[in-house]
């Protein structure tokens, strides 16, 4: 039979039993198919960020008029002087919360500890969702006082209007995805749905959590530090 | 860690047998079903193409004859003709339609992992088309602007359907990106993770490469296009400046300011050139199996075809910019992308000598899948020796805006994966339909089609030597142009209407066969690959009966000496047939020799 064949020849070593070994009679990955799926499709996600911000740069070089100072236009003020970028560094520390609670979930599933699993997750999304809340505040700040538009704002290139809707907008119905595929999940995990088939859709979820965690990293970096 | 066979490992997903009509046949879940609804509207929208490529070939041969077509019309009908053929026909043709159906069977896999993400994904590919057709009924028609839609003229006035037209186009491919995803995605995990027991990497056939590796430039490269979609859309929608420098419209300043038209063809490329392959790759991949089968031979060096489709999709995404030599780039950036672009022919060119090397004193059998086969060999050298030329980018530059440049994309994608296509539909129909085709009208097709092509392209390539511009409504009279140049256009457009109406023998023979083609029995090709050793012929759904496949040996075993008949199935274990594959890698040992 098969098996003996395979066993019998023992590893190659070198690149040949590198794409021996990749290309041998198993499952590629030893990973679930859902799993495998995930990857490749945040793979493809990630060229869409990437076109994104690479756009962005492209138009910022383009432009015939000075890019806004983000950091004066993002600082908010408690009382005293406005302190930049405050509200930005707030979100982010926030997002990155998550992941931290969202690794916690996968261990906890792992462990099959339902309880904790699902109340993990549930903080997670719910950090997600003020995420998306104090987005909202700063959309409407922008739109509102500052007057900021798609098409121009009074701060000096009008690509500076376009480029934060459509970026954190698209980054910011990512986030809003992934709260409800964590409720989904987390509801799911709680009536024991997963019980038989094992906890992998929980690590999956988080897969998909920490790769929009990261883009806004490099949001922050490239839109609102650069 | 340990070793576990796939057919040992528990199915992760239960299989969802039809209970009705419509779960079998409408909202059905069956790979093969999908493949044939994806294939279906893929055909009848490429019909539509069809026509309007006619149309404007009616008007270049016999211009001021036809009151239907005007300037504007004639544009729209360009616009809507390239980008049907290559994204809506095309790619959902040879990845919805033959990676759908192909995939499953040839991994020994009873569908594709998530079958209910394949159904979503037929769906909403006809949801992309049905808003693509829309546009023909808006106010002001379809976007005129040319399939590459190049900011500023898509959205300024004077471009037929800048309006809902160029809004509606752009929807309809942000709406076909979602579609190819969710498929693309399965394509991906189903040949990775859900392969029979023994089908190694280096055992599947070279169509499962093909799309494969098609399917992963897709997953990169419609990305950009998708982008580049949602920014025009915010251009046209909202009044932003992406790609909209300042700019006056008939005397009027436009409220744009800064915006990059060249981002945008940087962009649109990015996804443009990777798209070319996505068509080709499967082609190669199809063509190669077909070629094998019918020359009775495996295919020439096998792992080298395998490194080659690799290599081609690598390539693939450093070569966008040969696209725009006229575009006004940093000329060293000409340098580097016509590098890169004539490297690319080394893969290519390797895997021409190996599909002439397969037929190299094979037993060839000359039926009609055979015939197209080696009629897109001719078609591909020919398209792929002027892509010589246009990557250069001094031979390029004269050339860009001419017929030659009609003519060479659309001998090497157009007409070659075109070839492809129907020397596939023909292999795999008796597979499909438990029919056989009318053998006959299939060859009268052949050879309609190919001298057909060839004497409109052909021809072509004078006219761009000739400097006669691609694009245009009407010539009009010029200096530089000889006033036989219209009489070649009208020879052109006579066999143009020749090749389009001799399309109907295809519908014809396969309309005609469902009902009254011979019976084709399990395997009429005595072909070695998995697919044609299902149990059930056309395949039941979960495809394998109770068991699933072992597979011993790669797809290619033709002729080899001391077997019992000229082919052995992918199934036959060792101890009942000889084993001449190339599993142990044995460098010093070319498979291919073994019966020169």
């Amino acid at each position: 039979m098969s098996e003996a064949a395979v066993s019998e020849a023992g590893p190659t070593p070198g690149v040949d039993g590198l794409v021996d070994d990749w290309s041998a009679d198993k499952q590629t990955y030893h990973v679930p198919w859902g799993k495998a799926m995930m990857w490749i499709f945040l793979v493809s996600d990630t060229f869409i960020f990437t076109c994104f911000l690479t756009g962005y740069l492209n138009v910022r070089l383009t432009t015939t008029q000075p890019w806004p100072p983000q950091s004066e236009i993002f600082a908010l003020s408690f009382g005293g002087d406005p302190i930049p970028l405050i509200l930005i560094a707030i979100m982010t520390f926030i997002l990155i919360t998550s992941s931290g609670t969202m690794a916690l979930a996968v261990n906890f599933g792992y462990r099959r500890d339902k309880v904790k699993t699902f109340w993990f997750m549930v903080a997670t999304a719910a950090f997600g969702a003020s995420f998306v809340g104090m987005q909202a505040f700063e959309w409407s700040k922008l739109i509102l006082e500052e007057g900021v538009r798609p098409w121009g704002n009074p701060f000096g290139a009008p690509q500076f209007g376009s480029v934060f809707f459509m970026i954190t907008g698209f980054h910011g119905l990512h986030v809003s995805a992934g709260v409800i595929y964590l409720l989904t999940v987390a509801f799911k995990v709680r009536k024991g749905h997963y019980e038989k088939k094992g906890y992998e859709i929980v690590e999956i979820a988080g897969l998909y959590w920490h790769f929009v965690d990261l883009v806004w990293v490099f949001i922050f970096a490239f839109f609102y530090l650069l | 860690m340990a070793y576990v066979p796939l057919a040992d490992q528990d199915a992760e997903t239960e299989m969802h047998h039809p209970h009705s009509w419509v779960t079998k046949y409408v909202w059905s879940q069956d790979h093969k079903v999908i493949a044939i609804q994806y294939g279906g509207i893929a055909i009848a929208v490429g019909c539509v193409a069809l026509v309007l490529s006619l149309l404007m070939r009616m008007q270049l041969g016999f211009p001021e004859t036809f009151d239907l077509i005007d300037p504007s019309s004639y544009y729209q009908s360009v616009t809507m003709h390239g980008m049907i053929m290559v994204v809506y026909l095309l790619t959902a043709l040879f990845l919805g339609g033959f990676g759908n159906y192909l995939i499953p069977l040839m991994c020994g896999a009873r569908d594709m992992v998530f079958p209910f993400l394949n159904m979503l994904s037929v769906w909403v590919y006809l949801l992309s088309v049905l808003i693509l057709m829309a546009s023909f009924f808006v106010g002001g028609g379809p976007t005129g602007a040319g399939w590459t839609l190049y900011p500023p003229q898509t959205s300024m006035a004077g471009t037929p359907g800048n309006g809902m037209g160029i809004i509606l186009m752009l929807v309809s491919l942000a709406v076909f990106i979602v579609a190819f995803t969710m498929g693309g995605l399965n394509y991906v995990t189903t040949v990775f993770q859900y392969r029979c027991r023994g089908l190694t990497m280096m055992r599947l056939p070279l169509s499962v490469w093909g799309i494969l590796v098609a399917t992963i430039l897709g997953l990169f490269a419609f990305p950009a296009l998708l982008v580049s979609a949602v920014m025009m859309l915010f251009d046209t929608l909202l009044g932003t400046s992406f790609f909209m420098p300042a700019i006056i419209e008939s005397g009027t300043p436009l409220d744009y300011d800064g915006g990059s038209p060249i981002l945008f063809q940087h962009l649109f490329w990015f996804f443009g050139h990777p798209e070319v392959y996505i068509v080709a790759l499967p082609a190669f991949g199809l063509v190669s199996d077909v070629l094998s089968t019918h020359a009775r031979k495996n295919i020439f060096g096998y792992r080298m075809m395998v490194w080659a489709i690799i290599a081609i999709g690598g390539l693939s995404f450093i070569v966008w910019a040969h696209h725009m030599y006229v575009s006004g780039m940093n000329p060293y950036f000409g340098f580097f992308f016509a590098t890169t672009t004539l490297i690319i022919a080394v893969p290519t060119a390797l895997k021409v000598y190996n599909w002439v090397l397969t037929l190299w004193e094979g037993d060839i059998r000359l039926n009609a899948p055979m015939y197209f086969a080696i009629g897109f060999i001719f078609t591909f050298i020919h398209g792929g020796l002027t892509g010589l030329f246009l990557g250069n980018v001094v031979i390029d530059l004269p050339l860009s805006d001419t017929y030659f440049v009609v003519a060479h994309f659309h001998m090497v994608m157009g007409v070659s994966p075109v070839l492809v296509l129907f020397a596939a539909l023909y292999h795999w129909y008796p597979k499909v339909t438990g029919r056989m085709y009318h053998e006959g009208m299939a060859k009268v097709h052949f050879w309609c089609t190919f001298i057909g092509t060839y004497a409109i392209y052909l021809p072509m390539h004078y006219l761009g030597f000739l400097g006669v511009p691609r694009r245009y409504y009407a010539m009009g009279t010029t200096d530089f142009i000889p006033e036989s140049a219209q009489d070649l256009n009208t020879a052109i457009t006579i066999a143009a209407l020749f090749v389009g109406v001799s399309q109907l023998l295809f519908f014809i023979n396969i309309f005609w066969s469902l009902r009254n083609g011979k019976e084709a029995g399990p395997n009429p090709w005595g072909s070695a690959s998995l697919e044609w050793q299902t149990p059930d012929t056309p395949p039941a759904h979960g495809n394998w009966g109770d068991e699933l496949p072992t597979v011993y040996r790669w797809a290619y075993d033709y002729s080899v000496p001391g077997a019992h008949q000229d082919f052995i199935p992918q199934n036959t274990p060792e101890s009942e047939e000889p084993t001449v594959d190339d599993q142990h890698f044995d460098p010093d040992h070319d498979v291919s020799k073994a019966d020169l």
